[in-house]
C-alpha cells in the first residue's frame, strides 16, 4: 500500500506518494530528481548519500523516505546561496582540491559540515575520526582533510 | 528490499496494538540495522511499526544518580548529553564510538538492544552496568535480557521504552575495532558499581557475556593487575575471518586490562 509522504527539501515542500521500502536516497534521486546525493555502496558504510535530516548527517540509503516525512531535508543542492556563492565547505573543497574523481565529495562534503557543527575546531586527528563514515575510494584523504580545517576557520 | 506495510503511531498503546496484530511485523527503530539487513533480504517483515512518531519514547533524564534513556534516543544525543557526560561518563562515551556520524545520528538505544547484535556496544554497557530494560509491559533486569546471537527476553509485541542506568562508583569501556569495518572484535565494560565489579563482554562470544573470575580478582583490588592473569577460554568463542576464538580471547583479557585503567 502506498504512503504519502511530506518533507522540506532543500527549503522547498514536496509531496509524493511512494512504496513504503523507497529509500530516502531514491525518493531524492529518481522522484525529485536531485542526483548530486551519490549512491555509492548500497550498504551504508561509505557515506557518499549523506544528507542532512533535520541538521543532522545521515546515510540516505539507509533510511525509508516514510521516516524522513514530516522532516527538513538538505542535499549537496541545497548549501550553496541562491546566489550561487559556495558554501564555506564547499569553496574549501575546491581551494583544496579535496576530491580526486569527486564521486565521494557530495557524502564528504554534508559529513563535514556536520563534523565542523558538533566539533566547531577539530585537530586533524578528529577530522580524521570523524569522517570515519565517509569513504574515498582514490583515497584522497590529506586534501579534505585540509579542506575541512581550511573550511572549520571561515565558518567560525 | 520485500514489500511491507508501514505504520507510524503516535502512542505506545497504538504500537503495540499493530505489533499485536501482525506476528510477522516489526518494531523500527532508527533502522540503522533492520533496514540494512531489509535491504539484503536477510529480513522480511510483513509489517514495519515506526516508533519515531511516539514522544514519551525520546529523552534522558537524570534519575537517582543514575540516567534513565528513552529508548527512541539517538547514540548523538546520548553523547552529546550533560547528563549522562556527568551521571556516567563511560556511557557517554561508549555512544560517541558507536557506528560512524551518520550512524549515530539515526541509531537508537532501544533498536540496538532489540538487536542484540554479538558486536553491538550498548549491550556490554547495559550488562556491564547492571541496567533494567522497561518494556511496555515489565522491567527486565540486564542478566535476565540477553539471550544469546541476536536473542533478547523480549516477547512478542514487547516494545522496549527506556532504560535505567544506575551511576557506577567508576567505569569504562575499551574495545579492539576491526581494522575494516570498525565493529569491536572485542570489547570490554568494566565497571565498578555498589553491587560489586562487573565485567561484561562484547564481540568475542556469541552474545554479550560476564566474566565473574575478572570481577572477583576486581572485588579485591580494582586495578589492571587483578584483570591481566585471568585468561578466558576461547570454546565457545566467535572465530571467522578477521579473528579467531584464541586471538579474541586473549583480547579479552587486555581490553578489560585497559578498560579498568581507563576507569582510573
Amino acid at each position: 500500500m502506498p504512503v504519502k509522504v511530506s518533507m522540506t527539501v532543500n527549503g522547498k515542500p514536496v509531496t509524493a506518494e511512494v512504496e513504503p521500502r523507497t529509500l530516502l536516497a531514491t525518493f531524492i534521486r529518481e522522484t525529485l530528481r536531485l542526483t548530486g546525493t551519490h549512491v555509492g555502496c548500497d550498504t551504508a558504510q561509505c557515506g557518499a548519500c549523506t544528507v542532512h535530516l533535520n541538521g543532522r548527517a545521515v546515510k540516505s540509503c539507509n533510511i525509508l523516505a516514510s521516516q524522513a516525512d514530516g522532516a527538513d531535508v538538505v542535499t549537496i543542492e541545497g548549501i550553496a546561496r541562491a546566489d550561487g556563492t559556495l558554501h564555506p565547505m564547499q569553496e574549501a573543497f575546491r581551494q583544496h582540491h579535496g576530491l580526486q574523481c569527486g564521486f565521494c565529495t557530495p557524502g564528504m562534503v554534508m559529513s563535514a559540515i556536520d563534523l565542523v557543527k558538533t566539533t566547531p575546531n577539530p585537530t586533524e586527528q578528529q577530522i580524521r575520526e570523524g569522517l570515519d563514515g565517509n569513504l574515498c575510494r582514490c583515497t584522497g584523504y590529506h586534501n579534505i582533510v585540509k579542506a575541512i580545517q581550511a573550511a572549520s576557520a571561515a565558518m567560525r | 528490499m520485500y514489500q511491507f506495510n508501514y505504520h507510524k503511531p503516535a502512542s505506545l498503546a497504538d504500537a503495540a496494538a499493530a505489533l499485536a496484530k501482525n506476528p510477522d511485523a516489526k518494531a523500527l527503530g532508527g533502522g540503522q540495522s533492520l533496514i540494512a539487513s531489509m535491504k539484503l533480504r536477510l529480513s522480511q517483515p510483513s509489517d514495519l511499526v515506526d516508533l519515531s512518531g511516539i514522544a514519551e519514547l525520546r529523552g534522558i533524564k537524570a534519575d537517582g544518580g543514575g540516567v534513565t534513556i528513552g529508548a527512541m534516543t539517538r547514540h548523538a544525543e546520548v553523547a552529546a548529553s550533560a547528563e549522562v557526560k556527568k551521571a556516567i561518563p563511560a556511557l557517554a562515551a561508549l555512544a560517541a564510538g558507536i557506528g560512524d556520524r551518520m550512524v549515530r545520528n539515526m541509531g537508537t538505544l532501544g533498536g540496538s538492544l532489540a538487536n542484540n547484535d554479538p558486536a553491538a556496544d550498548y549491550p556490554a554497557a547495559v550488562l556491564g552496568l547492571g541496567a533494567t530494560v522497561n518494556t511496555n509491559k515489565r522491567k527486565i533486569p540486564a542478566d535476565q535480557f540477553f539471550k544469546g546471537m541476536y536473542e533478547t527476553a523480549l516477547e512478542a509485541g514487547e516494545i522496549i521504552t527506556s532504560v535505567t542506568f544506575p551511576a557506577p562508583k567508576k567505569a569504562a569501556y575499551v574495545k579492539f575495532r576491526n581494522p575494516a569495518s570498525r565493529y569491536a572484535l572485542v570489547g570490554v565494560f568494566v565497571a565498578d558499581t555498589a553491587g560489586g565489579p562487573r565485567v561484561a563482554v562484547t564481540g568475542a562470544g556469541p552474545g554479550v557475556f560476564r566474566v565473574p573470575e575478572m570481577e572477583k580478582a576486581l572485588a579485591a583490588k580494582f586495578s589492571p593487575e587483578s584483570v591481566a592473569g585471568v585468561k578466558v577460554k576461547a570454546d565457545g568463542l566467535n572465530s571467522d575471518l578477521h579473528a579467531s576464538a584464541e586471538y579474541r580471547a586473549h583480547l579479552v583479557t587486555v581490553m578489560a586490562k585497559r578498560a579498568v585503567a581507563a576507569a582510573g
